[in-house]
């Protein structure tokens, strides 16, 4: 079990670039995991955020007697801290609903394949349909019929990507489909779903770890775009979209670190995880093979 | 094909069905549009005839079968905020989106083409380099952001251009355009420049990828063998040869530059229908907000379904294994 990985890990080292942003990514959902202990301050505490500490510029030295690095913002907020925490609920997200994604649309894609024949031409129908739809747009529909709330927003974010994980399942599954061990299978007792589950699907995970990477960074970007936008998380557990949504009001004044600080961590995590994303895609990628 | 077209017809028609009908109980479960219309202080009476005005006591069937024989004659309702009909307000908002997302696929469409060329003769060149990185960050940055730091850069820090509005505008078979006044145009700029971000970095990567494929040709071979410079080679033979997949994707993209209007919008309070929607979600403006997503969930449709057309015209194949 342990060679493949290590094949997979000798290539993924020859991409300097790729090793960076994936030290990157660990450190930051590190840093994320390890907020509580790391940050000076509880920013979700209503009773710690004091007034009179709203809105000072980085290096201010608030009444808690430590020094805001990154500014406050306008609920007096430490800003690093709140940057910590909105990044663990951003990453959060952006796991959740890209590996709800991820299986959702890998049994509709494998089900179809298996299927075949009717069943198979609705369901991709349906894919293909939705593939059409931008996903930001989707998004944004079902944040808006659905509400607030942390499991209506994985919900929209997981219906506007799933199709992606379809489209790339049933791909591989079809191929698989048609080999001779699927039929071996088949020609034992065994039922559909074991055939489905433990046969075809191991099969088809590169491509779909491939998706996954890039989906989750999607993720992350449109749960930070929904929220900008007044569609996400209620106000009081701020993600990182919602903290640069509330300086954004605050920045024609000058007061730029409100939004700009939380942009760039978001905008760090995004690009790193991309970064790797485009790595492992040139790895599993058979055409780029030597 | 007769057929085909027929079948594809049926289906877009299915589908439509199922949107309305997903859209409507969807914007009837969230909110209660009452506690918007009437302030709280109205008397009963006034209370219950806004509400049979509005219809919004019937059965929720009934009024789904009223929503659908408006929906065919195109009566969306009146907006309860604004207090105008639905489809004239969406329709006073459209120029200002289509000015901005023209501007903008435009522009992406200008620079890119060349840039994505260039980067794709010369693939280890530094500037190529540099060029496909910005591609990168083109990608991966959120629109909403780059935004902000267009904003704060030059509006804000800066001073050069304005940071939302339409401007000065000058009506035209009375509709008013931003981009015929020099003020409108300054309004202008910066918005077009955010949504033209993401199509830019995509154009550079389909003319690079398009162009590093044709300079392997024949067709290259023996433009140069002619004795052709390589401006006119590129210029003449390369740009014609790639543009076909450039103009599919140029027409395809013009839906979904729509849907990243609405955060641009947002940011440059530009007054289009991705601002009138963001709007109206937070004020739980429902009839504008059935109105919007059944249009554009009917634009997206009408796209499929001509895209559909186009291949299986263009391609036997696809009428068979489509079908």
């Amino acid at each position: 079990m342990d060679q493949p990985f290590a094949r997979i890990w000798g290539e993924f080292r020859e991409n300097r670039v790729a090793v960076a942003a994936l030290a990157v990514v660990l450190a930051i959902a590190l840093v994320a995991l390890l907020a509580p202990l790391i940050a000076p301050q509880n920013p979700y505490d209503l009773a710690k955020l004091v007034l009179m500490d709203a809105r000072r510029p980085p290096g201010y030295v608030g009444s808690g007697g430590y020094v805001h690095i990154l500014g406050t913002d306008a609920q007096g907020r430490d800003l690093f801290s709140a940057i910590l925490y909105g990044l663990r609920i951003s990453i959060q997200i952006g796991v959740l609903a890209g590996m709800a994604a991820l299986v959702f649309g890998a049994l509709l894609g494998t089900s179809a394949a298996y299927f075949g024949g009717r069943i198979e031409a609705f369901i991709m129908r349906i894919v293909d349909l939705q593939l059409s739809f931008p996903a930001i747009l989707l998004a944004l529909m079902l944040a808006a019929l659905l509400g607030k709330g942390m499991a209506q927003l994985v919900a929209a974010l997981v219906a506007a990507q799933y199709a992606y994980f379809a489209r790339t399942a049933h791909g591989a599954a079809s191929v698989e489909r048609s080999k001779e061990y699927v039929e071996a299978a088949l020609s034992t007792p065994l039922p559909a779903a074991i055939v489905v589950l433990r046969h075809i699907l191991p099969n088809c995970l590169p491509p779909l770890i491939v998706v996954a990477t890039v989906q989750i960074a999607n993720s992350i970007s449109l749960e930070a775009t929904l929220s900008f936008l007044g569609l996400g998380l209620p106000p009081t557990e701020p993600s990182l979209g919602m903290l640069i949504a509330n300086g954004f009001q605050y920045m024609l004044s000058g007061r730029y670190w409100i939004s700009i600080y939380p942009g760039i961590a978001l905008i760090v995590l995004i690009v790193a995880i991309n970064l790797v994303g485009d790595q492992v895609r040139d790895q599993f990628n058979p055409r780029l093979k030597r | 094909m007769l057929g085909f077209v027929i079948q594809r017809l049926l289906q877009a028609f299915i589908v439509m069905m199922v949107i309305s009908f997903l859209v409507f109980l969807g914007v009837y479960a969230i909110g209660n549009p009452i506690d918007v219309l009437i302030s709280p202080d109205a008397d009963q009476r006034v209370r219950e005839m806004v509400i049979r005005q509005y219809g919004l006591d019937l059965p929720l069937w009934q009024q789904y079968l009223g929503f659908l024989r408006r929906l065919i004659v195109g009566d969306f309702g009146r907006s309860f905020v604004f207090n105008m009909p639905v489809l004239d307000l969406i329709l006073s908002r459209v120029p200002a989106t289509l000015e901005l997302t023209l501007a903008a696929v435009l522009g992406a469409t200008l620079l890119g083409v060349p840039l994505g060329m260039y980067a794709g003769y010369k693939p280890d060149g530094l500037a190529s380099k540099l060029i496909m990185g910005l591609s990168i960050l083109g990608f991966s940055v959120p629109t909403f952001w780059v935004g902000l730091v267009l904003i704060l850069t030059f509006a804000v820090t800066l001073g050069w251009l304005p940071a939302g509005e339409r401007g000065d505008t000058v009506t035209v078979f009375g509709v008013p355009w931003s981009f015929l006044t020099l003020d409108g145009l300054r309004h202008l700029f910066l918005p077009a420049l955010n949504l033209a971000l993401f199509k830019l970095a995509m154009m550079i990567r389909l003319a690079r990828a398009g162009t590093r494929e044709v300079m392997l040709t024949d067709i290259v071979k023996f433009a140069r063998a002619a004795g052709q410079t390589e401006r006119t080679i590129l210029a003449r033979h390369v740009l014609r040869l790639i543009s076909i997949p450039l103009v599919t994707v140029f027409g395809l993209e013009f839906g979904s530059t729509l849907a990243f209007a609405v955060v641009t919008e947002t940011i440059f309070s530009w007054p289009g229908i991705g601002k009138l929607i963001i709007d109206s979600i937070s004020s739980l403006d429902r009839p504008v907000m059935v109105a919007y997503l059944m249009l554009v969930a009917f634009l997206f449709i009408m796209i499929n379904f001509l895209v559909d057309i186009a291949y299986a015209a263009l391609d036997p194949r696809m009428r068979v294994r489509r079908a």
